[in-house]
């Protein structure tokens, strides 16, 4: 690919949550799109894409992180979201969001073109079929809700997931149903959502697998967090780390 | 019926520590889900059917207006009545005014959800009339006092052990040693219960899942003909709807029938779809003497023109409650009043009100499942947006929460101070977690730690490592 056309510049949107508490999740993107053939840049203007104020109604101050970000990553060939929540926010909200806003709303519809969560770019844009990584290990995978149904995030990484070389596959029951994790609706209604979690858990802990993955930090932390507090010795990992060969850190809760 | 809408939370902790209740919830979604899905694959134009449903249901909304006033015409030109009720109150007067004019003292009802909304049987029985629900899920919860728990399955949170002992304490007249363990010979108990009823009703109620425009008709779905002889048997048929029922055509009928059922039970077609067209007319071997039609607004028509008339598309399906993870957990009590599920976390704060109602619209996930499979395509979690967007707009919200969220978003809007003041608070909290790779306790955060640990970020921000690695490059 590389050959044939100049490399696409792509910057990474690196989400708030990756930056905060995973930076192992932003380098293995990195590694999958250089190893790619893409030239990554990580613009130091961005911040939060603001869904947490837009999802509590806040949508003044969701106008405003949606431009800081859309001024921030105007300049990409594409943008790549390690998360379907915040690559959702933008690709599908920043229209709506900035629909009535006569200076912003074409470049809100142009970035959100250009945006991808990183999985199903590396599928279905980029057309990688084979990882190169090893992971010995039986995993199951969960569905994230907002890349699952705002992207259609489904089969692109259980077709990456099947190339590396070592790796089972075990499908998760009810993959499809929320973690219950929900931003702040996981800390504003602590019981339902710790209802939904524990449902969660026992589907996960009755596949038999000793890794979990998905594609969204929100949904790992939550479920990472649930399967530490009842023991369980299942390690807990963002697909990135484990579609790059980046699985050196201590997974997600516990420690080096 | 009282709304305890306000005290969702506790609503919610209640259902949460009910095991009998969690025993019903941890099956029987699950079998409407898949009873849904396998009727859908079978239909090869299932997605197409819902996008003309959303279609036909948006056209009928911008002529709200033309429809319901050609149905009426078709109504009292074929000797039927039509009630123009703006309010829940003057709903119960046209019905109790039907009543008292036809000397009635036993009315028979066909499920209704709208009849829930308006409260019409405790209003009647306070007038000295005695209603009796022929649905056999309403049959039961009325025998108990309680309200529906789902809007098509009404005794949904009960078990047939729950049905069992309610019959016993209802049916004195029987004998108390019977053996009633078989779903088979509750229902048939019921049915004997119930033919009395119905033989000696003087009224009888339904509800409508649809009207049609053309034809003046009304239209009712049940699986058990308990409608049918509702409004056979007696003397007046009181159709009670609510506005956004209105369908032009009787082709228009059939498109939200044939979605409506697959969408409910996975049915191709319920039981029993019932039309009825005006009172008995000459030479006609059935059929009422009187039909009236209550038609209810309650603040629908303030939806129209604002963000909230999509919500107006609903046909009343319980797709949406069936696919929600949080109606699964704590089950439809916890919702306070008559509609539960996602539809009742955007309706009931238009029909109670966002002081009210407030908390349905938050305890969402935005999973998204429920606009995933609603026939009318009805974007639910953005409509529940919407009214967070209220709450916000009127200060509603909890203070703390509101102000951790601007204290964010202040420095969100500040690139700079926002990358300074992550690193910090990041390596502080690194550090005091590197030990175990997670938190059991931490301050400020006890909705969280309270159920699971919080897993330790890894110490520095991304940001900070990429400008370090850049450097050395």
């Amino acid at each position: 690919m590389a050959e044939k056309h100049p490399a696409p510049r792509v910057g990474l949107f690196v989400t708030c949550l990756v930056d905060l508490f995973r930076p192992t999740v932003g380098f293995a993107a990195v590694k999958l799109l250089e190893d790619a053939g893409c030239t990554v840049e990580v613009p130091s203007a961005q911040t939060c894409c603001g869904q947490p104020a837009f999802n509590s109604g806040d949508r003044r101050t969701a106008q405003e992180l949606a431009r800081n970000t859309i001024a921030a990553f105007e300049g990409f060939d594409y943008v790549v979201v390690p998360s379907g929540s915040c690559g959702g926010q933008i690709k599908k909200h920043y229209p709506e969001l900035l629909a009535d806003d006569p200076a912003w709303a074409a470049r809100a519809q142009r970035l959100s073109a250009r945006t991808y969560e990183l999985v199903s770019f590396l599928a279905d844009v980029l057309g990688m079929t084979d990882t190169g990584a090893r992971y010995d290990g039986t995993v199951t995978y969960h569905d994230s809700c907002s890349g699952l149904r705002e992207l259609g995030v489904k089969e692109q990484p259980r077709r990456l997931l099947a190339s590396v070389e070592g790796l089972t596959l075990n499908e998760l029951p009810g993959a499809e149903v929320c973690c219950g994790f929900g931003g702040t609706f996981c800390v504003k209604y602590p019981d339902v959502s710790n209802r939904m979690v524990e449902a969660k858990t026992a589907d996960i802990q009755g596949t038999q697998a000793d890794t979990l993955l998905a594609g969204d930090m929100g949904c790992l932390l939550n479920m990472a967090g649930k399967l530490k507090r009842e023991g369980s010795a299942i390690r807990v990992r963002h697909v990135a780390e484990v579609l790059a060969g980046v699985t050196d850190t201590p997974p997600i809760g516990e420690k080096a | 019926m009282q709304p305890t809408t306000h005290a969702f939370p506790e609503n919610a902790r209640k259902a949460l520590s009910d095991e009998r209740l969690q025993k019903v919830l941890a099956i029987a979604p699950a079998g409407f889900v898949n009873r849904r899905k396998q009727a859908a694959d079978r239909l090869p134009e299932f997605e197409a059917l819902r996008d003309q449903g959303r279609d036909l249901k948006n056209h009928v909304l911008a002529n709200l207006d033309t429809y319901l006033e050609a149905f009426e015409a078709k109504v009292t030109g074929q000797g039927g009545h039509v009630h123009w009720c703006r309010t829940d109150q003057e709903a119960r007067d046209a019905i109790l005014g039907i009543c008292r004019a036809a000397n009635a003292k036993t009315v028979t009802k066909g499920k209704s959800m709208v009849s829930e909304e308006i409260g019409i049987n405790d209003y009647l029985e306070a007038n000295g009339l005695t209603p009796i629900e022929t649905d056999l899920g309403e049959y039961i919860i009325q025998l108990r006092h309680e309200p529906p728990s789902h809007i098509i399955a009404p005794a949904f949170h009960l078990s047939k052990k729950d049905v069992e002992g309610t019959f016993r304490q209802a049916h004195t007249d029987l004998p108390p040693d019977r053996v009633l363990d078989d779903p088979k010979v509750l229902i048939a108990e019921a049915r004997t219960v119930l033919r009395r009823k119905f033989q000696q009703a003087d009224v009888g109620i339904t509800g409508a899942n649809l009207m049609i425009a053309e034809t003046g008709s009304t239209v009712i779905v049940t699986n058990e003909g308990n409608g049918d002889l509702t409004q056979i048997l007696p003397r007046v048929h009181v159709v009670i709807a609510s506005i956004e029922k209105i369908v032009p055509t009787l082709e228009d009928a059939a498109l939200v029938l044939r979605l409506l059922a697959r969408s409910a039970t996975g049915q191709e077609a319920s039981a029993y779809t019932t039309f009825s067209t005006g009172p008995r007319r000459p030479g006609d071997l059935d059929g009422p003497e009187e039909f009236h039609v209550v038609l209810l607004d309650n603040g629908r028509s303030a939806l129209l023109g604002t963000e909230f008339q999509e919500v107006l598309r609903c046909i009343r399906c319980g797709a949406c409650m069936n696919h929600c993870p949080v109606y699964g957990a704590v089950g439809g009590h916890a919702y306070g009043w008559v509609y539960p599920g996602p539809i009742g976390s955007v309706m009931q704060p238009a029909l109670l009100g966002v002081k009210e109602a407030g908390h349905l619209p938050n305890a969402s996930t935005f999973c998204g499942r429920c606009e995933a499979v609603c026939p009318m395509r009805i974007p639910l979690p953005k409509m529940m947006r919407h009214w967070r967007e209220k709450e916000f707009e009127q200060g509603l919200q909890p203070a703390a929460m509101r102000k951790g969220l601007g204290l964010w978003a202040w420095f969100a809007r500040r690139p700079a101070l926002y990358h300074a003041a992550t690193r910090m608070a990041v390596r502080a909290l690194g550090a005091l977690g590197r030990g175990k790779g997670r938190f059991a306790k931490l301050p400020l955060a006890q909705g969280w730690t309270q159920y699971r640990d919080m897993p330790a970020p890894e110490g520095k921000t991304f940001q900070q490592m990429w400008a370090e690695k850049k450097g050395k490059r």
